[in-house]
């Protein structure tokens, strides 16, 4: 299927928006402004726009610690979410939650998720709720390479397959967890894992936005039309440590730098969509300020923004107790 | 209004739920049994057939067996019931916690707050707990301290059929996480259970005697122990209060501290390890908020701070007893 020229925009738009908000971050963190710890997506971007772009509102997705990326290709808010890194009362969770755990349901985001692994189980459901109730919808866990080693998330390929769930199971493989490399720690190959579940799988260039999205489609559509879950295997890498203040000390030398300069899944977007006639650079510059000012205004929001009063410490606990 | 077990009231609280409320499913290791296998189908209706014949009435669409595999289903249950379905998720045993806990205590119970309020998480997790079915020390502890410690969850202990009912039903109502543990030596008791449906209230203690000597507070199946201590020394003069707090997450302190202040003498009846369970956390409430009232130490009876035991004669050394109750009460009295 051919894009349309509005989806292409809307692509880059969501890829370039995460890179700027990430690359902000990064600096803002570094200055002392955000407390607590994070953990960023930049270099990954093609992985959570390729996947949500196939997506709507009545789909879920659960993410990783690794979560501003997918939050965003999911359509939560970007000055809320900013607020909510910051701890302010106005963010997207009440500043209850941080960087690990920014959810938005109402656009069918289940949370970023600060226990390794913890995201399959919770798609296995939002899959079943979404069988059981006929919405239509599918339900996609993204996971990394070290979470695709926790048993949540085997046992969750087993029961989607037994439950014949609309599921898709996107493993973001940055090549690293934490400090250890993925080619030692995980045992035999993530797509023959997922055949040897009965399920569908593939492996695609994380740094090929186009690669991910057809890979993407082609298992949310299956997904959807009731052909059960499949597993995509995303080769890609990230650009900062496992959590700011991460000094890579485990990466050879210039191994993001390569990266950098050869793999960019905005720059390769960017050659593609302009060397095809699809988009002018023009164009993707304009997305660029655009963004760049969206993502400003955030950062100045979420600084001024109050934070919460003692009296929220309690709130929110239960629905009713 | 006729006699049921434990087990039937509450498989009718399940039933007439999930007839009133089509996004109530149940799921769990045979709940149903049988699937695609050469003999019966809906073979066992759970490991003990409390969810027999819901299988068979509402279909295989909503009635869920499962693979042995807690960590997958107990966060499946988590996640539908954030999205849009009332899940009613067997973990067959509490002590089966282990392989599951973080899809409880850290993904379910924390929902609401980490999302700052915008999440429902109606999940109800029926599971079994307690000694003296003989099964040792991996399927017989009662571990709901563990639940009752963790900001998020209701803790449900059900003392009776009549009781179990309408714990169970306001569970399925209930819009934030619930953990219902059933006793397993309890599942053939019998009283008469309304063949309605009806609620019972969380956090709204039940005084199962009243009396003006001792205040007994006991939990789940300890509660039948106390009556029937209270009973026994009613004879000798000694008058009991036995409070059944019913859920220990939301706990009813008022009513605990209210029984206090009027006897002036507090035994709590726990068959949870010794520390850090609800006796030590009542006896701090009532040293905190209620000391002057006390006219003698408060008295624990609790289990040792061991595994449940295997051999016959060690479990039954091991469990809270009658006897104990009674021992200690007097002891109270004796002060």
């Amino acid at each position: 299927m051919q894009l349309s020229r509005d989806d292409l925009v809307r692509a880059y738009r969501t890829m370039r928006t995460i890179r700027e908000f990430e690359d902000r971050v990064h600096d803002e963190f570094a200055a002392g402004k955000i407390p607590g710890f994070v953990h960023l997506y930049a270099g990954e971007e093609a992985s959570a726009v390729g996947v949500c772009l196939n997506l709507s509102d009545k789909d879920y997705i659960a993410s990783t610690h690794r979560g501003h990326g997918h939050c965003i290709a999911k359509g939560c808010d970007v000055g809320a979410m900013m607020k909510e890194i910051y701890g302010r009362r106005d963010g997207l969770c009440g500043g209850k939650g941080g960087s690990m755990h920014i959810a938005d349901l109402t656009r069918g985001m289940m949370g970023a998720n600060g226990i390794v692994g913890g995201g399959p189980p919770l798609i296995c459901g939002a899959a079943l709720s979404a069988k059981t109730l006929k919405t239509g919808g599918v339900a996609v866990a993204f996971v990394g390479d070290g979470g695709s080693n926790q048993g949540t998330t085997l046992e969750s390929y087993n029961l989607a397959k037994v439950w014949d769930l609309p599921a898709v199971f996107v493993v973001e493989d940055n090549g690293y967890a934490e400090a250890t490399p993925s080619a030692w720690s995980v045992g035999g190959s993530q797509v023959k894992r997922a055949e040897g579940f009965g399920m569908p799988g593939i492996e695609v260039d994380g740094h090929d936005f186009f690669a991910v999205h057809d890979a993407a489609r082609t298992a949310i559509e299956r997904a959807r039309k009731g052909g059960g879950p499949s597993l995509i295997h995303v080769k890609l890498a990230r650009y900062y440590g496992h959590f700011e203040g991460d000094a890579m000390t485990y990466r050879g030398d210039g191994e993001v730098d390569t990266i950098k300069g050869g793999k960019d899944c905005l720059t390769l977007f960017r050659q593609k969509v302009t060397e095809a006639g699809l988009l002018e650079a023009d164009q993707l510059d304009e997305v660029d300020a655009e963004v760049k000012a969206l993502v400003d205004g955030a950062v100045g929001d979420a600084e001024s923004a109050a934070a919460p009063g003692e009296a929220d410490l309690v709130t929110d606990v239960y629905v009713r107790y | 209004m006729a006699k049921k077990s434990y087990r039937q009231a509450i498989n009718d609280a399940i039933r007439q739920e999930m007839l009133a409320d089509p996004r109530v499913v149940v799921m769990g290791e045979d709940n149903a049994g049988g699937i695609e296998a050469p003999g019966e189908d809906d073979a066992w209706g759970g490991v003990l057939g409390v969810t027999k014949g819901l299988m068979p009435e509402f279909g295989r669409e909503r009635v869920l067996d499962t693979p042995i595999s807690e960590s997958a289903f107990i966060g499946a249950a988590a996640g539908a019931a954030a999205t849009g379905l009332r899940p009613v998720a067997e973990l067959m045993f509490v002590d089966f916690m282990g392989v599951c806990f973080d899809q409880i205590f850290n993904q379910a119970g924390k929902f609401r707050y980490m999302f700052g309020g915008k999440a429902v998480t109606p999940l109800v997790v029926r599971t079994m707990y307690g000694a003296g079915f003989r099964a040792a020390s991996q399927h017989s502890q009662c571990l709901y301290p563990i639940f009752t410690h963790v900001p998020g969850l209701k803790v449900v202990l059900p003392s009776s059929p009549y009781e179990a009912k309408g714990l169970m039903i306001q569970a399925i109502r209930d819009d934030d996480p619930v953990i219902f543990l059933e006793h397993k030596v309890m599942y053939d008791d019998e009283e008469e259970v309304p063949d309605e449906s009806y609620t019972i209230p969380f956090g709204e203690a039940n005084l199962t005697r009243e009396g003006d000597d001792v205040t007994v507070v006991a939990f789940g199946r300890m509660v039948g122990l106390a009556n029937a201590a209270a009973d026994a020394l009613e004879k000798d003069g000694i008058s009991c209060t036995v409070v059944d707090p019913r859920t220990t997450s939301p706990l009813d302190t008022d009513t605990i501290l209210e029984c206090v202040e009027e006897t002036g003498r507090l035994v709590i009846v726990d068959e949870a390890s010794p520390r850090c369970n609800m006796a030590t956390d009542i006896s701090a409430l009532v040293a905190q908020e209620a000391f002057g009232a006390l006219k003698a130490p408060v008295r624990m009876v609790s289990p040792p701070h061991t595994p449940v035991p295997f051999a016959p004669e060690l479990e039954d050394a091991y469990i809270p007893s009658q006897a104990k109750i009674e021992t200690a009460i007097r002891g109270v009295m004796a002060h």
